[in-house]
């Protein structure tokens, strides 16, 4: 492989990888995620739908 | 509306990992590596990177918002999300592309979800001992009844039937255990598992070597350099009746290419010559190429995110949920798929053996003989093709949530009622593509004219209705609530003027290539393969494979033509 070569897979690779670190980061810090959880099935529609 | 209301995702971890599952498929490890080698590596990942900023991001952040918004109203489905946003009676039909394309590629995704999941059994049971491609080739042909009609119905272990059945069965199982209990739970168990078996398999080919001394430059470098080379040095020959100069094949070794050289001084028939960045960048096909490795890969235009986003609450974070689901899709795609693939099967067949093969030349010919002459093959075929299974489960299920939505919500019935239906549909159209199995024609057809062209049209739809009907401003506000970081105010511009010309554009060349076959470098014409199975030369298979389409689209049609919900809508917005 050329020294451009491994340029082009360096920056390529690195950032998808950079991106994905501080997506992951940022959802982990986020502190407020608990405000966002619904719960399991709530009301899971088959048992709302008079089909039992 | 649908009383599938109620459902909705457990935790914003679940719901990124469900749509990053989604998108990661058999594209990033098979289709992305073939493409970024034959557009020469860096010259491909500057338009993939250009086509992701103006295409793929834009329309994420749009279908995610506009299926957060529709999902408020109480729509799950493209149709009636469509209807809601637009009051327009005609987008509520036009949202059936969004229904269509998830259910029809669902029906002949599931058979190559089989063929991976039978790959990798067979891997494990040592019924995979290749020396040649040409074994392999043979393999693949019977396992999945390449040669004639009918042969793929066979339940034996090498035949492709009895998988069909076996992942037929789980992904109804998942999908019948709705959003959070099926599909949020498996993708949260799925994706992790996926990139460690991938990070496994990754080590092994970094570590190749040269494993034959007497071929040495069949090497992992050399295998790096055929992916990601931004110089393409290619070896042309003079035909000798027209004078042409007509490509031979790439070089990529150091010393082969120095050979090579000197042999071309030496003979006046014979020329090195080296492609750069710049030329490589004005073929349009390149483009074409890279924009449509962005859509197949991020499964935008697909109906997928649209249907996924609207079971989210009204000050759950999108943007940054989106763009987490996406660069989980790229990592995947770039870093994993973009160093195992080809490195691997360079190292073992060199440059000339892997040039030009397609997704399933590369993943099914080309790979498990790799694997079969790699130490420990069984063991790592198994875990790749294990590891393609996994990725290809996550993308069909999420090919099914949307049909089952639209049946839930234009039918109002439950979700029992509406997987049993769309079971029935999908059972007759999968097995349609596992009996016209020969030369893959009816799976051919239907990705062709739904998992091709009818994506850029949807994709086209919905960056029109974000940014022109329900407007730029009002979508960036809808987008923002909740939101954890905000979209830069550059896309507003990208999103209204740059995302729909990009996207006209490269749809416009699409179509020339594909569908009138004009070559856009020579300005030649041959009708595709895929116009002459239908108009010139047609061919009875591939006009089935239409009709079928076309079945399907009109009883979605009709369905929505008896919803009064939608029509509520537009008497509300007309009074």
């Amino acid at each position: 492989m050329t020294a451009l070569g491994w340029l082009i897979m360096l920056l390529s690779v690195g950032t998808v990888t950079a991106l994905l670190i501080w997506c992951i980061y940022m959802v982990l810090t986020i502190p407020d995620e608990t405000k966002h959880i619904h719960g399991f099935e709530q009301e899971p529609p088959d048992t709302k739908t008079g089909d039992e | 509306m649908s009383d599938s209301k109620k459902e909705s995702w457990n935790s914003r971890a679940g719901v990124i990992l469900a749509v990053a599952g989604s998108a990661v498929g058999l594209g990033n490890f098979l289709r992305f590596p073939g493409q970024a080698a034959e557009y020469g590596g860096g010259a491909f990942m500057v338009a993939y990177f250009v086509a992701f900023i103006l295409i793929g991001l834009p329309i994420c952040w749009a279908e995610w918002t506009m299926g957060r918004f529709g999902g408020q109203a109480g729509f799950n489905s493209a149709p009636g999300i469509f209807n809601y946003i637009t009051r327009r009676p005609a987008f509520k039909y036009l949202g059936v592309i969004g229904v269509l394309i998830p259910v029809i590629i669902y029906m002949y995704y599931v058979y190559i979800e089989a063929w991976c999941l039978g790959y990798a059994v067979n891997f494990l049971t040592g019924n995979m001992d290749f020396s040649t491609v040409e074994e392999s080739s043979d393999f693949w042909g019977g396992f999945i009844g390449i040669g004639e009609d009918g042969s793929a119905l066979g339940f034996g272990l090498q035949q492709v039937g009895f998988y069909m059945l076996l992942v037929f069965a789980l992904n109804f199982f998942l999908i019948y255990r709705g959003i959070s209990r099926g599909i949020e739970l498996f993708c949260k168990y799925a994706m992790p598992t996926l990139v460690v078996l991938a990070f496994i398999i990754l080590l092994r080919v970094l570590t190749l070597g040269t494993p034959d001394p007497s071929m040495p430059e069949r090497n992992v470098s050399n295998g790096l350099g055929f992916m990601w080379n931004p110089i393409k040095n290619v070896v042309e020959v003079k035909d000798a009746e027209t004078g042409k100069w007509v490509v031979d094949h790439e070089t990529v070794d150091a010393e082969k290419l120095a050979a090579e050289t000197s042999l071309a001084e030496a003979d006046e028939n014979i020329r090195v010559r080296h492609i750069g960045m710049i030329e490589q960048l004005f073929n349009p096909q390149l483009w074409l190429a890279a924009a449509g490795q962005i859509f197949f890969s991020l499964s935008v235009g697909f109906g997928v995110i649209i249907t996924y986003s609207s079971y989210l609450a009204k000050d759950d974070d999108i943007v940054l949920s989106g763009l987490s689901a996406t660069s989980a899709n790229e990592f995947c795609e770039v870093a994993l798929g973009g160093l195992i693939t080809l490195p691997a099967a360079v190292t073992f067949l060199g440059v000339a053996g892997v040039a030009g093969m397609g997704t399933f030349g590369l993943g099914f010919n080309v790979l498990p003989m790799v694997f079969a002459n790699m130490p420990l093959g069984e063991l790592f075929g198994f875990l790749f093709f294990f590891l393609l299974f996994l990725a290809a489960v996550t993308s069909s299920l999420s090919m099914l949530q949307p049909g089952i939505a639209f049946l839930e919500e234009a039918l109002k019935i439950n979700r029992k009622q509406s997987v049993a239906l769309l079971g029935l549909i999908t059972t007759l159209g999968a097995g349609f593509v596992l009996y016209f199995s020969q030369d893959v024609k009816a799976l051919d057809t239907m990705d062709f004219w739904v998992g091709t062209f009818l994506i850029f049209v949807l994709s086209t739809i919905q960056i029109i209705i974000f940014g022109w009907i329900l407007g730029i401003e009002k979508g960036f506000e809808l987008a923002h609530e909740g939101a954890a970081v905000r979209i830069p105010r550059v896309f507003k511009f990208i999103m209204k003027y740059v995302s729909p010309l990009f996207l006209l554009i490269i749809f416009s060349l699409w179509v020339a290539a594909n569908v009138f076959g004009i070559n856009l470098r020579t300005g030649e014409t041959e009708y595709s393969a895929y116009v002459r199975d239908l108009f010139i030369e047609p061919n009875t298979v591939a006009w089935l494979s239409v009709c079928l389409i076309g079945a399907v689209a009109a009883l979605f049609v009709f369905i929505i033509g008896q919803n009064p919900d939608y029509k509520k809508y537009q008497q509300e917005d007309q009074t």
